[in-house]
């Protein structure tokens, strides 16, 4: 949050190019140059957990607020439609524009970047947790009723466990789809890998280093998304006889 | 507890005896609609009678069973569970002391088989030994191998055992009424034969008040000690004992439901001993000859002996006469437990029985 300073300052001399010490052509031609990559990879650890906090904080808040609304809806069906309708609105945004809307009312910084991945991931989850409440089979909810189940223990001993792979599988989407958003964070000065790789967009090193990590996040999250649900549902592995 | 036989009866059950069920003026209109799905409905189960609901799709019988435990509401009469309305009853709590098992079974796809069939006694915070224990039991009850079934999950299972398993499920606070709505429904011919074999054996073990929904009728006089035939738009058009039902059909609707060969279906439900036998001299000119116990031994005609075909007085009137068509006889002899005669049985006789009014009739 706090490391735009200190991008920005690294931004303004050259020497941190070549803390290498060689005088390196393929430094000078902005060329891809894995020694120099070797050796100064360490600027880009700040930057990674600056990114992979906004869109850790983003998705949560994201998804608690998408549950919520989904329990809501779950109830009240009539307000599927309306809040699929303002969560569309938002996810059509462009992440750019909403950086700059935001700016003059929340400022530079981690909270205007937030704000806006959060908006982002509403729409997904949302639709993800509402279709894994109706696939949930009919049966199984008459059954859980008709033994005595009350609407809240059916909600969550029944229905919700049994709409996890579906709320996993938003929830990947979202965290995926949000490490790629939260490169644009840098405009809402809110740091990250956009922020190390605007510094220098002409260096194709910096610029592909930043990239793979951001693919490397995601990878990451994707990964440790997908063993939770895994480890979350062993019944959705079981085989028919 | 540590007995499974007594455990009906004292550990792990908190309602062990079966409840009287009686429906009184019920009738049910869903909102938005101007016809009843019930109407005036009014019978009564005697507590450890099975009573089947049967009609054709569309005659309520699903309803008249969900009103039970107001997984419907009803919207006029009332439900007595052993004397006390339902009415007054707070729904969740109704349901975790009736069984419900229903066509679909509708087990839960993320539970183990164990965890389904003890979800009714979590729910009412049995203790974890209790529970294990009656899970056992249950598992022994329905047939099924509790250290091989016990952490599949529903996927895994075959539908007869999936079928199983709902059932024990239903079973599993020992509730004094079960409900099912079509258990046997989606099963095939030959599985639905055994697992109805099997309701039947289970069912003179834990002598249930059970309300069981069907639309085969056949299904119906096989189960039920009672049968509710309703026509649609949930009118009770009978509600007596099958052989009642067969013999003396309300009106045109019923006999029509219960089918063209309900008269063969009587004969499958009558004991050859309650069907009215005659002498064994009523044969004549054939005489009997028996030995010194009164065992049959052949028939005599002018000197000349034939066999002696004999029937048991517990066989089912079918039997016997499936029986004296294959032996090509024009009686059979009716002998006790003991081979002793005890009567003669006729063509004509079951002429007269499948026809009452045709008197007279030459067999």
């Amino acid at each position: 949050m706090t490391s735009t300073p200190f991008i920005l300052a690294q931004s303004s001399g050259g020497f941190f190019r070549n803390r290498s010490g060689e005088t390196d052509s393929c430094v000078e031609n902005n060329g891809f140059c894995p020694s120099w990559i070797v050796h100064h990879i360490d600027r880009y650890v700040s930057p990674f957990w600056q990114h992979l906090f906004l869109v850790v904080v983003s998705v949560a808040i994201g998804f608690a607020i998408a549950f919520a609304l989904a329990l809501v809806a779950h109830r009240r069906r009539w307000l599927v439609s309306p809040i699929t309708q303002v969560t569309g609105v938002l996810y059509t945004i462009p992440s750019l524009s909403a950086f700059f809307i935001l700016l003059p009312i929340t400022g530079r910084g981690s909270t205007t970047a937030i704000i806006a991945l959060t908006a982002y991931t509403l729409l997904i989850l949302f639709r993800n947790i509402v279709d894994g409440l109706d696939g949930v089979p009919e049966e199984s909810r008459d059954a859980g009723r008709g033994m005595g189940f009350t609407a809240q223990q059916l909600l969550w001993k029944v229905e919700l466990p049994l709409a996890l792979p579906t709320i996993m599988a938003g929830l990947r989407i979202a965290a995926t789809t949000t490490v790629g958003l939260a490169a644009l964070a840098t405009y809402a000065g809110a740091g990250g890998l956009g922020d190390q790789m605007a510094s220098q967009k002409e260096f194709i090193s910096n610029v592909a280093v930043g990239g793979a990590l951001c693919v490397l996040m995601a990878v990451g999250l994707d990964a440790i998304l997908l063993l939770a649900q895994r480890l979350l549902t062993p019944w959705a592995r079981a085989r028919t006889v | 507890m540590n007995n499974p036989d007594t455990a009906q009866a004292e550990g792990t059950s908190s309602h062990p005896q079966a409840a009287t069920l009686e429906f009184r003026n019920v009738s049910k209109t869903y909102p938005g609609s101007s016809t009843p799905a019930i109407q005036d409905l009014s019978f009564e189960v005697p507590a450890g009678d099975v009573c089947v609901l049967v009609g054709p799709s569309g005659c309520g019988k699903t309803t008249a069973m969900r009103l039970v435990n107001r997984m419907t509401e009803m919207t006029g009469g009332d439900i007595l569970l052993d004397g006390r309305s339902v009415r007054t009853r707070k729904p969740a709590d109704l349901r975790r002391e009736i069984g419900y098992a229903i066509q679909q079974i509708g087990l839960f796809p993320h539970q183990t088989v164990a965890e389904n069939i003890a979800t009714v006694p979590r729910l009412l915070g049995w203790s974890r030994e209790r529970i294990r224990a009656r899970v056992d039991e249950l598992f022994e009850l329905i047939g099924l191998d509790a250290d091989e079934m016990r952490g599949r999950y529903p996927a895994q299972l075959s539908g007869g055992q999936r079928q199983r398993v709902g059932v024990a499920r239903a079973l599993a606070a020992d509730p004094p009424l079960m409900l099912m709505d079509e258990p046997f429904g989606a099963i095939d011919p030959i599985n639905r034969e055994r697992l109805q074999n099997e309701l039947l054996r289970l069912q003179a073990r834990i002598r249930k008040t059970i309300v069981f929904v069907t639309h085969d009728i056949d299904e119906a006089i096989k189960l039920g000690d009672r049968i509710a035939i309703l026509k649609t738009g949930g009118v009770l058009a009978q509600y007596a004992k099958p052989a009642e039902l067969l013999m003396q059909p309300a009106d045109a609707f019923v006999e029509n439901f219960v089918g063209a060969d309900r008269a063969l279906k009587r004969l499958s439900l009558t004991r050859v001993r309650d069907i009215g036998l005659w002498d064994v001299d009523a044969a004549a000119p054939l005489v009997l000859v028996t030995d010194d116990d009164n065992r049959p031994v052949a028939w005599e005609r002018d000197g000349a002996r034939y066999d002696a075909m004999t029937i048991g007085r517990d066989e089912v009137v079918r039997d016997a006469l499936s029986d004296m068509l294959r032996s090509e006889v024009e009686y059979g002899v009716v002998v006790d437990e003991n081979g002793r005669v005890s009567g003669l049985l006729s063509f004509e006789i079951i002429h007269a029985f499948l026809v009452p009014e045709a008197e007279g009739v030459q067999a």
